[in-house]
């Protein structure tokens, strides 16, 4: 019989602020330890602790974004959880315990088993962070750094709604990329910006919820991965061998791919968490929340449905193209490019998402660029999709020529380009007049750019049959085994000999035309 | 001299009869010989005052003097002043010198006032006698073998022996209004949210309040005109516009609803208290006041339920206490969570202890509902007790405290009866409702009685405009305790 693995994420946004939960200090990340340590982080006597505006607005757009106006309390209350720890100054954390700002909302995502699934959240509150104890370098003492003593955090508490580690890690992606598309965490996860604790525990099918074991310290989405499935195994292991499951809070060691016990339930904390008396509940008017709601953009999942609704892109191009509102940005500017506007939309937003999700996407992971200043702009990607769609130049040559050599060539002067190719003793077509040629520069927003560089590594297809004709007959002779492969009915060989072929011509020719001659002349 | 009202010690260095000066030196000097038997300050800094009453003359010779400029005051020892030891009676800060001052201490500072020393206290707040201070006992000036009350004892005590001529205190559940009553002087707990917390050491933050205590309600009128005023930094600070309480201070008491509530008359009131009060209350008819009858029928649950409220409040704000980045650590431990055991065990006293095992025990994962909660909903009762009263009368007025003072260590073995002596007091606190005492007479072993007065929120100006008409017909508050420095 099959185990049902349950699982719910609790998650700790760092809010972008520039102050403090509850003091003036600066949040700015890597200052000298304890710089950034007001009077009131350090809790000095009789210091009392203001809420920051800021990070309040936060909260409500993260409410709104998850589930608009009706998940928004309009009052909530700071509780002190209380417990002694020296990087804990007051002795207690301000959080929100009975009435957080935000109760309920969904995160829509994509299950690689279930498809388009929604997680429920179950609330979302404010609190402030705790220092940092510094273990080495003390010599039998503990260092504290309170800089982070106080920054401000919104907890993210989903319901048992994710059902593999697959799941879990879409889900906490998709949470990902919502905080930073609506500007309230930097999601920055070497640096703490984001945090998740899993919840895990497992179940026959149909059967009420297992006993959950909470594991914690998952700063990479890949951890998160393994440590979910090394935890099930376990859970399953034990529950095979007739064995029960302890309640109790486990860490993920990365460097051993295993989860190991922190505490058990017995030794929980009692945190006597009470109102914070110091704070007067906090409460969110009508008016702040429609100005709130003004600023808010227009969020991912409404971007998704347009694109599958209007350019009848896939599912799985619509959630690429909406990881970050960057990237979206960069996808819209292209398919709204001046130059396409006389093309279908669905057309060229296909072939948009195509060199996006593809090359783009690898250059950035190549380079860590951001999309924001990457080379090409939307409007030299617009050049490419136009050879593209007009049929100018093979969509293959464009993807793995014409694209890679904008990104290696961007912004430079053609005249210097030249020099890069001194094969071609003479001057491409399109380029023959010299002044054109002193003044053109491989300008990264202009469409015109993916024509030069097509220009300049004389990349225009050539509609000469003959010689095309005499490239394949020659491919023909120099491959033997590979056409004999063909004629014993093995197809793959054939793609094998349309690129030798494309090759041969430098990617010029016409895949189509290819197709054809090559064709006809194994037949004959 | 140091009889002078606040208004005349102001009229004085106007007129440069006297200087700051040399007016800081007077009560320098009062305290020096006085200090020895009551213990009413923890801290003198001459140098520091002298200093400030130094720019305090230049300012006054420059004709940019305000109401208070050059006349000392003394600051309980709660409140945080820069380059002060700032103890709160505890050995836990006994090394703690404050690097800010209080939102209280900036707007004397502002103001021109000298501070003048930090005073005695019960630790923490936590006292109605002065006697759970790190630095031993207050003595009270009417008979050194009597407590001042508490747990602003050092300030009251200050006030009666003219050691000073104003002081602030604060008042948590009496901590004002219990000294003044007990030791002859007049004292205000202003509404809740009037005067700043910020650099106000916390007890219970919910209730605490800081006020002045001086020698009449014309000087407490003053006092508060600095004292009040919104603070930022402070959430539960209420914004409102400035007010001068002593405007209405002459204006007689025609029309006056006087509520007389029978509970705070009956079973407990020693005789000798009901007595003096009672004449007060003759005497404020006679002014032109109406006696109305009323009644507050939750206040009898007000003592229980401000020892669940406070000690829940002060288990957490004393958890800061910590050794850990200021303050007292014990020497010797073995770890971590020995350091934080003994450190708190010697850094507290017995009282502060109990008080946060009370709170931590009321707070506690399935006894949260059946105290702390049980008791935020008597607050609001007795809350809505005064919202009642409030509809018949102007003021409600009663005895401050059920006896006269007691002798040090009658009550120290016998926490509930000591904790009894808040029966007046505490419902003013958990109604956050403003709340006065002022001396009315003399009782047991001639030892003074105060008259309580708590008014409807932001109505300081009426009950000092009430307290000033009566000491205007009364010498009570004039009176000065025999065998003190005359």
């Amino acid at each position: 019989m099959n185990w049902e693995i349950v699982i719910g994420l609790e998650t700790h946004a760092q809010l972008s602020t520039a102050s403090k939960m509850f003091s003036g200090a600066s949040t700015a990340f890597g200052a000298a330890p304890n710089t950034q340590a007001s009077a009131v982080d350090i809790a000095l006597p009789g210091v009392l602790p203001v809420v920051n505006k800021g990070a309040v607005e936060r909260a409500i757009r993260f409410g709104l974004a998850v589930g608009g106006e009706k998940v928004i309390n309009r009052r909530s209350v700071f509780a002190r959880k209380n417990y002694f720890y020296p990087d804990l100054p007051k002795g207690y954390q301000i959080s929100q315990f009975e009435l957080p700002i935000v109760k309920g909302g969904e995160i829509p995502i994509v299950s690689p088993t279930r498809g388009e699934i929604k997680i429920r959240l179950t609330r979302a509150h404010l609190e402030e962070d705790a220092g940092k104890s510094l273990h080495e370098d003390f010599h039998g003492m503990s260092g504290i750094d309170l800089n982070r003593a106080g920054v401000p955090l919104l907890e993210i508490v989903s319901e048992p709604d994710m059902r593999s580690a697959e799941e879990a890690v879409a889900y906490a992606k998709a949470l990902h990329s919502l905080v930073r598309w609506i500007d309230i965490c930097d999601g920055n996860m070497q640096e703490g910006s984001f945090r998740c604790d899993a919840n895990v525990s497992v179940r026959r099918p149909g059967e009420p919820l297992g006993t959950r074991c909470e594991i914690k310290n998952l700063n990479s989405f890949r951890f998160m991965e393994r440590a979910i499935e090394f935890e099930a195994k376990r859970q399953i292991e034990i529950l095979e061998d007739g064995g029960k499951i302890v309640q109790e809070t486990r860490l993920y060691d990365s460097d051993k791919d295993e989860t190991r016990s922190l505490r058990i339930k017995e030794e929980a904390h009692d945190y006597r968490y009470f109102p914070d008396p110091d704070l007067l509940p906090l409460e969110v008017s009508e008016d702040w929340l429609k100005q709130v709601q003004a600023k808010l953009p227009v969020l991912p999942q409404a971007k998704r449905d347009r694109y599958q609704r209007e350019y009848e892109l896939s599912v799985y191009d619509s959630n690429l193209l909406t990881q970050s509102r960057e990237v979206a940005e960069y996808f819209e500017a292209v398919v709204e490019h001046e130059d396409l506007k006389d093309f279908d939309k669905r057309q060229t937003a296909k072939r948009a998402a195509n060199l996006i999700t593809g090359k783009i996407a690898a250059e950035i992971g190549k380079t860590g660029v951001s999309i924001r200043d990457i080379d090409p702009k939307p409007g030299g990607l617009a050049g490419i999709v136009e050879l593209i769609v007009t049929n100018k130049v093979p969509v293959s040559t464009a993807t793995t020529v014409v694209l890679p050599e904008l990104i290696t060539h961007a912004n430079k002067p053609v005249k210097e380009l030249m020099k890069l190719v001194p094969q071609y003793s003479q001057f491409p077509q399109a380029l023959t007049s010299r002044v054109a040629r002193d003044a053109m520069v491989t300008s990264t927003s202009s469409t015109a750019a993916a024509s030069i560089i097509v220009s300049v590594f004389d990349l225009w297809p050539t509609d000469d049959t003959k010689e095309l004709e005499h490239i394949v007959e020659r491919t023909i002779a120099d491959n033997p085994t590979q056409v004999a492969d063909y004629r014993a009915g093995k197809e793959r060989a054939f793609n094998s000999l349309v690129g030798q072929v494309m090759k041969a011509t430098k990617g010029k020719a016409n895949p189509a035309q290819v197709n054809e001659i090559l064709k006809r002349k194994l037949a004959g | 001299m140091h009889n002078a009202s606040l208004k005349e010690l102001s009229a004085a260095l106007a007129q440069g009869k006297t200087s700051s000066v040399d007016l800081t030196k007077l009560f320098l000097e009062r305290i020096q010989k006085t200090n020895g038997a009551l213990n009413a300050f923890i801290t003198v800094g001459a140098e520091k005052s002298l200093a400030q009453a130094r720019a305090a003359d230049a300012r006054i010779a420059r004709g940019d003097a305000k109401p208070l400029t050059g006349i000392p005051v003394a600051h309980k020892d709660i409140f945080v002043a820069k380059d002060w030891l700032t103890t709160c009676g505890s050995k836990i800060l006994s090394n703690f010198v404050g690097p800010y001052d209080a939102h209280v201490i900036e707007r004397f500072n502002a103001a021109g006032a000298v501070l003048l020393g930090k005073t005695n206290m019960d630790e923490f707040a936590m006292g109605s006698s002065s006697e759970n201070s790190f630095y031993g006992p207050v003595k009270n000036p009417w008979d050194r073998t009597c407590v001042p009350g508490g747990s602003s004892g050092g300030s009251a005590a200050a006030i009666a022996a003219r050691m000073a001529p104003a002081a602030t205190g604060t008042d948590t559940g009496g901590s004002i209004r219990q000294p003044a009553a007990l030791s002859g002087v007049s004292g205000l707990k202003p509404t809740y949210g009037l005067v700043s917390r910020y650099g106000m050491i916390a007890f219970a933050s919910s209730l605490d309040q800081g006020g002045p205590i001086a020698k009449s309600a014309e000087d407490l009128a003053l006092l508060l005109n600095v004292m009040a005023g919104f603070d930022a930094r402070d959430s539960t600070s209420v914004e409102r516009s400035a007010e001068d309480y002593t405007l209405d201070l002459d204006k007689p008491l025609s029309g006056l609803r006087v509520g007389v509530p029978k509970e705070h008359f009956g079973e407990g009131l020693s005789v000798d208290v009901g007595r003096a009060v009672e004449a007060a209350l003759a005497q404020l008819e006679k002014l032109g006041a109406r006696r109305v009858s009323i009644t507050l029928p939750s206040s009898g649950l007000s003592v229980p339920a401000y020892y669940v409220i406070a000690p829940a409040e002060a288990s957490s704000n004393l958890s800061r206490f910590d050794g850990v980045r200021y303050g007292y650590r014990a020497s010797g431990y073995r770890d971590l969570a020995d350091m934080y055991r003994k450190t708190r065990a010697e850094g507290f006293g017995a009282e502060v202890r109990r008080r946060i095992l009370i709170g931590t025990y009321v707070l506690s994962h399935g006894y949260y509902d059946a105290y702390y909660l049980k008791a935020q909903k008597i607050r609001r009762l007795i809350a809505q007790d005064f919202v009642e009263a409030f509809r018949q009368c102007d003021l409600v007025i009663g005895p401050t405290s059920p006896t006269v003072a007691f002798r040090i260590g009658a009550k120290a073995a016998d926490p509930v009866k000591m904790y009894l002596n808040d029966i007046y007091t505490t419902p003013a606190n958990l109604a956050g409702l403003p709340a006065m005492s002022i001396p009315c007479g003399f009782g047991n072993e001639n030892l003074p009685v105060g008259l309580h007065i708590t008014g409807n929120y932001f109505a300081e100006a009426r009950m000092l405009q009430v307290a000033h008409q009566y000491q205007k017909a009364t010498d009570w508050h004039a009176r000065r305790p025999a065998g003190i420095e005359p």
